[in-house]
């Protein structure tokens, strides 16, 4: 592996930091040199949020800039189309269908875009798009909080990282009475992934 | 040991193996994770202070009996400690004072934007520049060397992506077993800056600078990296990465001490290289002082000076200033429009946050309305930093001004004085009012006002990430310690007119703002509330029964993210749902419900 950069998005609360975290530990665990950077502070607050992080031989900027992202995990719909400019060609966006309206759109005021719009916008920048039944899959799980998870193991199929490592980063970094129910979660995102390239 | 650690954990890291025993700060972004890890060692005291310029107090104490002492906050927190980070310049240290001063260009999450390595220049202080989090940690024992070494404080400088930025740290010390024990000396000449000792000690602070720029020259921390001759780079902190990420093949050199500069290496570099540029976020810190040598030297003729700088932006700017091949974004020109359609998400008070009531009752209250030359008719609402500042936004409208911390209580004082005939309410959290409201509020007592003010009590410092301060009855290494009652410390101020009410009872709520306003006399109302994200969890949520809402849209006005309006009826999100009941108090037809009622209604 060269090198791969990674943008997480979505909305202040919906785990965005905890997945990146875990993403980040993974790769230090597989040897590799990692960069990430996450938005913290007031922008947290039910705004919109995006870890940059970046894996590789040796790394210098700790930020993505326009057309270098590899991967897009996006865990709300709007929040994958406002980034879609930072995609590469060939790069690859998995989306879950999740929609939080902004509370413009809640009081009428502004359209939450069509799926077709948000698909439009993340192919125009040359991305394969995967949207993932994310808040589906969790809820058949039992627990909505695991979604960020989830995806961490839809995206695991697109990095060389064995289970065994991620398995290892998440029991470390949970709670333990949190671990089982979030492995479950792991493996459901990546075989739901793996269905869908079939 | 290799560890992925965010600069800040770094700086936490390094300080206490180079052998702090104090550590003091602030919470503000993006500083406050510093002392929240330094605070997790048992074997030093790392406290929250009531103010950075307190805190910087308590640093300097520590340093004047002997033993390594921390001082962190963010760039805005150097300017209310900037009189005894000045004082301290004069007296200098005795065990080794580093400062630590955490930018956020690009105003992240600050009131403004502002390149604190000035502040080196103003204080006569060294200054060294991370540029991720190995340095951070590789610099700290250095940076205890250097002010003792040169008896000065030693400011440490970092920003955003410095501090908030996960790379991997060698971890490769540790800390030393034996440390001094704490002896304060007797130095009048030196400690007592009186007149006669100052104007001494000023002429030793300029002779400490220059010999602090002949060790510039040979510190380790500068250094060449020689790659092409045709361009030159020259760049500190995390301009050097995003420089080194888009220019891979040229020269550079690095400063990691970029204050005092190394004057004769730079000299040297110049010579080496056909074309020099400084690559440096903010202002021309590094360019106008090399200009100043008579070099021929590039920077912000193309690099922005205000803004955060990334790889990315600097591409973009090196493209068009010759020094890259011009590249073209073709799907950005084609999908511009649709990209500038898609909805914006600024940040709002979280669900169930305490403010949100209040903030509502002021929106609605009275004439809070403009007039026809814009003038504002109902009250004036002054404010500052906190979570509560985002009731500025619409749809609450509801604060009028936010300049510094504390500042809202002397701006309500100000504007009254000047003679202004709206009713005027100084709106201002727990945590700031102990930071900087107290004197303030000290102050209109003194002066005769007929303000309100209003102190938002969640106890805690909510937008840093619930850091304890003297109102939570925890210190920041978890020992339970005195919890100041804010109402009875309002009464000591000389307000005879200061009572507490609920957050959440909007009805309670209403009359309290309605009584304070109206008073002649000056008002202090607590309101009181736990801050949703600690509280988050405990409440069980709403839902609204769609039969009965009559879509009249009175919830929605209360800006709260779990309220969303579905198709036709206004719906609540119960995962962001903290059921604080605001919306349910408000709703007229009775449409809205705690959930287990649904359940009752479905079974």
């Amino acid at each position: 592996m060269h090198s791969v950069n990674l943008l997480i998005t979505g909305v202040g609360g919906q785990g965005v930091v905890l997945a990146s975290d875990i993403l980040a530990e993974v790769a230090l665990v597989n040897g590799y040199d990692v960069k990430k950077t996450d938005t913290l502070g007031m922008a947290q607050r039910g705004g919109s949020v995006v870890t940059n992080l970046r894996i590789g031989e040796k790394l210098a900027s700790p930020l993505i800039g326009e057309g270098e992202t590899d991967i897009l995990l996006a865990f709300e719909k709007l929040e994958a189309a406002r980034w879609s400019p930072y995609l590469k060609q060939g790069s690859v966006s998995i989306v879950s269908n999740q929609v939080v309206p902004p509370l413009t759109v809640s009081l009428g005021k502004e359209n939450y875009p069509s799926d077709d719009d948000i698909v439009r916008l993340l192919q125009g920048f040359g991305s394969e798009v995967i949207i993932l039944d994310g808040p589906q899959l969790a809820w058949e799980l039992g627990n909505s909080k695991v979604l960020n998870v989830l995806m961490l193991g839809a995206l695991s199929t697109r990095l060389p990282f064995p289970f065994e490592n991620w398995q290892k980063v998440i029991e470390e970094r949970l709670p333990t009475k949190i671990v089982d129910i979030n492995i479950k979660a792991f493996i459901c995102g990546k075989e739901a992934i793996l269905r869908k390239a079939t | 040991m290799k560890k992925l650690l965010s600069g800040n954990e770094a700086i936490a890291y390094g300080a206490y193996h180079a052998g702090i025993r104090v550590a003091a700060a602030y919470p503000g972004t993006p500083s406050t994770e510093i002392l929240e890890n330094l605070a997790r060692y048992k074997d030093i005291h790392a406290q929250w202070s009531t103010n950075e310029k307190v805190a910087f107090e308590v640093a300097l104490g520590a340093c004047y009996a002997g033993v390594r002492t921390l001082v962190s906050m963010k760039h805005v927190g150097l300017n209310v400690a900037a009189d005894p980070f000045m004082a301290a310049s004069v007296t200098g240290v005795r065990g080794g004072l580093v400062v630590v001063s955490a930018d956020d260009p690009g105003i992240h999450s600050s009131q403004g934007e502002q390149d604190n390595r000035y502040y080196a220049i103003f204080a006569k202080v060294p200054m060294l520049e991370p540029s991720d989090s190995q340095e951070a940690y590789d610099m700290m024992p250095l940076a205890f060397e250097i002010s003792e070494r040169f008896d000065t404080p030693v400011m440490l400088r970092s920003t955003t992506r410095v501090s908030h930025a996960k790379t991997v740290v060698d971890i490769n010390r540790e800390r030393p077993s034996k440390l001094p024990e704490a002896v304060f000396r007797r130095e009048m000449s030196k400690f007592v800056a009186l007149p006669v000792n100052a104007r001494r000690r000023q002429l030793l602070a300029l002779q400490r600078m220059e010999k602090l720029a002949e060790y510039a020259e040979s510190c380790s921390l500068n250094y060449i990296i020689r790659g092409s001759q045709e361009l030159g780079i020259i760049a500190s902190g995390i301009a050097f990465n995003y420089a080194r990420e888009i220019f891979p093949e040229a020269s550079f050199l690095k400063l990691g001490m970029s204050y005092p500069l190394p004057k004769k290496l730079i000299g040297c570099f110049a010579q080496e290289v056909k074309r020099l540029i400084v690559v440096e976020e903010l202002e021309p810190f590094l360019e106008e002082q090399i200009k100043a040598m008579g070099l021929t030297v590039e920077g912000k003729s193309f690099v922005p000076r205000s803004g955060e700088l990334s790889s990315g932006l600097l591409r973009t700017v090196a493209q068009k200033n010759g020094l890259l091949p011009l590249t073209e974004n073709k799907p950005l020109a084609l999908l511009a429009d649709d990209l500038q359609n898609l909805p914006k998400r600024p940040p709002l008070l979280c669900p169930g946050c305490p403010h949100t009531g209040l903030f509502f009752i002021l929106s609605s209250y009275g004439l809070r309305k403009g007039g026809a030359d814009g003038s504002e008719l109902g009250p004036v609402i002054t404010g500052d930093i906190g979570c509560y500042t985002l009731a500025a936004y619409p749809c609450l409208s509801a604060m009028d001004t936010c300049a510094c911390m504390g500042a809202g209580i002397g701006e309500a004082l100000g504007m009254e004085k000047a003679g202004l005939k709206n009713k005027l309410v100084a709106v201002i959290g727990d945590s700031t009012f102990l930071h900087s409201g107290i004197t303030s509020l000290l102050n209109a007592v003194y002066n005769k006002s007929s303000i309100t003010v209003v102190v938002l009590d969640n106890r805690t410092t909510a937008m840093t990430g619930h850091q304890q301060h003297p109102g939570t009855g925890f210190t920041a290494q978890g020992e339970p310690a005195m919890a100041v009652d804010i109402v009875a410390l309002a009464k000591s101020c000389g307000v005879a007119n200061a009572s507490e009410v609920s957050a959440f009872d909007i009805r309670a709520l209403r009359m309290a703002v309605k009584e304070a306003i109206n008073n002649p006399e000056l008002v202090v109302l607590v309101v009181r509330g736990d801050c949703a994200a600690i509280a988050r969890k405990k409440i069980e949520p709403m839902f609204v029964e769609q039969e009965k809402c009559v879509n009249c849209g009175v919830c929605l006005s209360l800006g709260c993210a779990a309220l969303q309006k579905g198709n036709q009826k206004t719906q609540i999100n119960a995962q962001l749902c903290n059921g604080c009941t605001l919306c349910q108090q408000l709703c007229s037809p009775q449409a809205i419900k705690p959930l287990h009622a649904q359940e009752g209604l479905n079974a």
